[in-house]
């Protein structure tokens, strides 16, 4: 009998091999897609060239501030800035070709100032964004809050704006019959002291740079280990690995349907082999061929990439061989449900598609809101990719690896007793 | 050798076997007869334990075929009517995994392997792609991955549709050698000629229903006409009378469409001449005669009042 096994297997893996289309769809699609998902995730560890932002500044002020402003903008290494007019930046974000337009509007410098030390009004900034990309707005802004307020803290503490906003402040606050004695005290002395401040500023009072951010922030990518970087690569293999590998599932189950279209079937059933021979020798060629698969494209992964596996190797190899199982038992659910072959690879293409996007191979899972996150702990391509980041540049030991080959394994023999209970052995 | 006895099959409300009862012994070579969907794949699928029975029971040798792995089913070699073989696959590939299934492998897989190609004629193309073989050469090989495992019985499902004559002569040789090897072949066809060809005896199923089972002989003596007789007459002779002829002992019918008389008789050789001699002296002077036999399509007519064709 294990003469009929290894023969039924032997086949499935040659007529694998003999056919030109699934090994493209197998090996030369998923690497060539991932390659490109690597690098746009971030490709191997070079985060920091990740493309800067492209803002325009329209600088309708003129001001010592302004300029101040766009200064400090220009510098920041993750904006790329260039200047506009009003209606050029509108006209630009509205196209997608900028993401974030900073409109300074005339007067700015100086309601800034006065707005600093008095509660005048808020000269406002506008800002035009692109509304696909409101992530990059939030950040323009943040750096724009850094920049604005060393501009003009500066200038209030160090140039010529600041002693004339602070000489029509103090006259201001003496012939103010609002204030109670003590706080108009109070203020006086302030404005007197910055003033003083100001003048003081040729010999370096140590405000020439204006309010400085009170911190910096240590940053460390956290991956396998200290100066193991993220690779982008990781994740893209994972998650297009794992949806090629279903389609060559879905290969096994149509091949099923066409075997039997075309009387090979018959010949199988003809034969004396128990059923359990036919759909097991079936599964075992499956699950080799999807384990192979996977193996060959995290090796072009390392060799190409870098991509390594930066925690257990077994933990690894268990969660490729319960994919594969999983796959198998797919593929033969497939043939056990379909019908024509045409029909049935449509269908199964749909369903693949779905479970690939659920489980996180195109977009990273924590972009899901949190509710779709829980859901998704249902696909068992989930716990696959998951299964396979933690092996590789999460550097998890086997333990996180129980997991996802336990629910990848559950749902193998879910899918094997289904496949088995619907099988139509008997042709109509 | 293989006894079929009151075989059932329903699919759904279809019956598509209904009782259907015979035997082949052993090195005789038997046809199952009848038109599309009259039951016969259906049958022969039953035997070949691809379907189960709704009623009756298949002995080979006297021991009645139980389960997929019944080890009985060694002594079976299907030939589908399909081309079941994998065209990415050589002749070898094919031939070999085939052999595996029935636990047949290395130096004897090999050796039942170059003969079964050898019969088939095409050993020289055991390493060539199926994809590359013209039909009448799958067909052939079709055949040949149906004995490596050296079946006493070959159950063959219209193993010539589609073939060119040639292939078709081919295929035909290659079963005349197989029944001088005193193999057992249970023929399923819709080719008369076929039959006729091949068959020591005819089973003829029509319906999910055995309708006759006998020697082709046997056939046809159940018939009232063996022969037919289409005489074309000279013009301008005169009003035949047709009672007149069919008075004759000889004759068994006579038609008259134009000028054209169809007579059937019995015996050609003995009644020929005096069915003419008859014609000539009644002053009906003819200008050629064709003698027809009959044949299984007129004795499935006989049978059903259908056409074999048609039906």
């Amino acid at each position: 009998m294990m003469t009929a096994m290894r023969a039924l297997v032997r086949k499935d893996i040659r007529l694998f091999l003999a056919d030109p289309r699934a090994l493209i769809m197998s090996f030369a699609a998923p690497i060539a897609i991932a390659s490109f998902f690597g690098y746009a995730l971030g490709g191997s560890g070079n985060q920091g060239a990740s493309s800067a932002i492209p803002v325009l500044l329209s600088d309708q002020d003129g001001s010592t501030i302004s300029r101040a402003i766009a200064t400090a903008l220009a510098a920041e290494k993750s904006l790329s800035l260039q200047s506009a007019t009003l209606a050029e930046a509108r006209e630009t974000v509205r196209k997608g070709k900028a993401s974030v337009a900073v409109i300074i509007p005339q007067g700015f410098g100086k309601e800034a100032g006065e707005a600093f030390f008095r509660n005048s009004g808020k000269p406002e900034i506008e800002v035009l964004y692109d509304p696909s990309r409101t992530a990059e707005r939030a950040m323009v802004q943040g750096i724009l809050t850094g920049d604005v307020m060393q501009a003009v803290s500066k200038e209030m503490f160090s140039g010529e704006t600041g002693i004339a906003v602070l000489r029509d402040s103090l006259a201001e606050v003496e012939g103010s019959q609002n204030l109670r004695p003590g706080d108009k005290s109070a203020l006086l002395e302030v404005l007197r002291g910055a003033l003083v401040l100001n003048h003081s500023q040729t010999g370096g009072n140590g405000f020439e740079n204006g309010l400085q951010i009170p911190f910096r922030t240590q940053e460390e990518a956290v991956t396998a280990a200290r100066g193991i970087q993220y690779n982008g690569y990781g994740h893209a293999f994972a998650g297009m690995g794992v949806q090629f590998v279903l389609f060559l599932g879905i290969e096994v189950g149509v091949g099923l349907l066409l075997q039997r279209q075309r009387g090979l079937w018959k010949r199988f059933r003809a034969a004396p082999l128990s059923r359990g021979m036919l759909l097991g020798s079936r599964a075992a060629s499956a699950a080799l061929m999807a384990f192979a698969v996977l193996l060959v494209q995290f090796l072009f992964a390392r060799v190409a990439f870098g991509v390594r596996v930066e925690g257990s190797m077994a933990g690894f190899l268990g969660v490729a061989g319960a994919f594969g199982l999983m796959t198998a038992g797919f593929g033969l659910l497939i043939a056990a449900l379909g019908k024509t072959p045409d029909a049935t690879r449509g269908l199964a293409i749909f369903a693949t598609l779905l479970m690939v996007m659920f489980g996180g191979a195109w977009i990273p899972m924590f972009l899901f809101p949190s509710w779709l996150q829980t859901v998704t702990l249902v696909m068992p391509t989930r716990w696959a990719i998951d299964g396979l980041e933690a092996m590789t540049w999460r550097g998890l030991g086997f333990r996180s690896a129980v997991a996802p080959i336990g629910v990848q394994l559950l749902f193998a023999a879910i899918f094997l007793v289904l496949a088995w209970s619907r099988f139509r052995w008997e042709e109509s | 050798m293989l006894a079929v006895q009151g075989l059932k099959k329903s699919y759904g409300s279809m019956l598509a076997v209904d009782g259907v009862s015979f035997e082949v012994e052993p090195g005789e070579t038997v046809g199952l007869l009848g038109p599309n969907g009259a039951g016969k794949t259906t049958t022969v699928s039953i035997i070949a334990g691809l379907l189960q029975a709704d009623a009756g029971e298949v002995r080979i040798e006297g021991r009645p075929l139980a389960g997929d792995r019944d080890p009985v089913k060694r002594q079976i070699g299907l030939v589908p009517q399909d081309l079941a073989l994998f065209d990415e696959l050589t002749a070898r590939d094919n031939l070999l995994l085939f052999a595996a299934l029935y636990d047949v492998h290395g130096m004897q897989a090999r050796k039942a392997m170059a003969e079964a190609l050898e019969l088939a004629g095409l050993a020289e193309r055991v390493l060539s792609k199926v994809k590359t073989f013209s039909g009448g050469m799958k067909r052939r090989l079709n055949l040949a991955a149906a004995l490596l495992h050296n079946p006493q019985i070959l159950l063959l499902d219209e193993p010539t549709v589609g073939v060119d004559p040639q292939s078709r002569n081919a295929i035909f040789d290659n079963l005349e050698i197989l029944k001088q090897r005193g193999k057992t072949l249970l023929y399923t066809t819709h080719y008369m000629e076929e039959a006729e060809r091949l068959c020591d005896r005819i089973v003829i199923i029509d319906h999910g229903k055995v309708i006759a089972n006998d020697t082709l002989q046997g056939l046809y003596r159940m018939l009232p006409v063996s022969n037919t007789l289409t005489i074309q007459l000279r013009n301008g002779t005169g009003e035949l009378r047709l009672e007149g002829l069919r008075a004759l002992p000889e004759v068994r019918s006579a038609e008259l469409k134009g000028a054209t008389l169809r007579v059937g008789v019995r015996d050609l050789a003995m009644e020929t001449p005096r069915v003419l001699q008859w014609l000539v002296e009644a002053g009906h002077p003819y200008e050629h005669v064709v003698s027809e036999r009959a044949n299984l399509e007129t004795i499935f007519l006989t049978l059903t009042g259908r056409s074999l064709r048609d039906a």
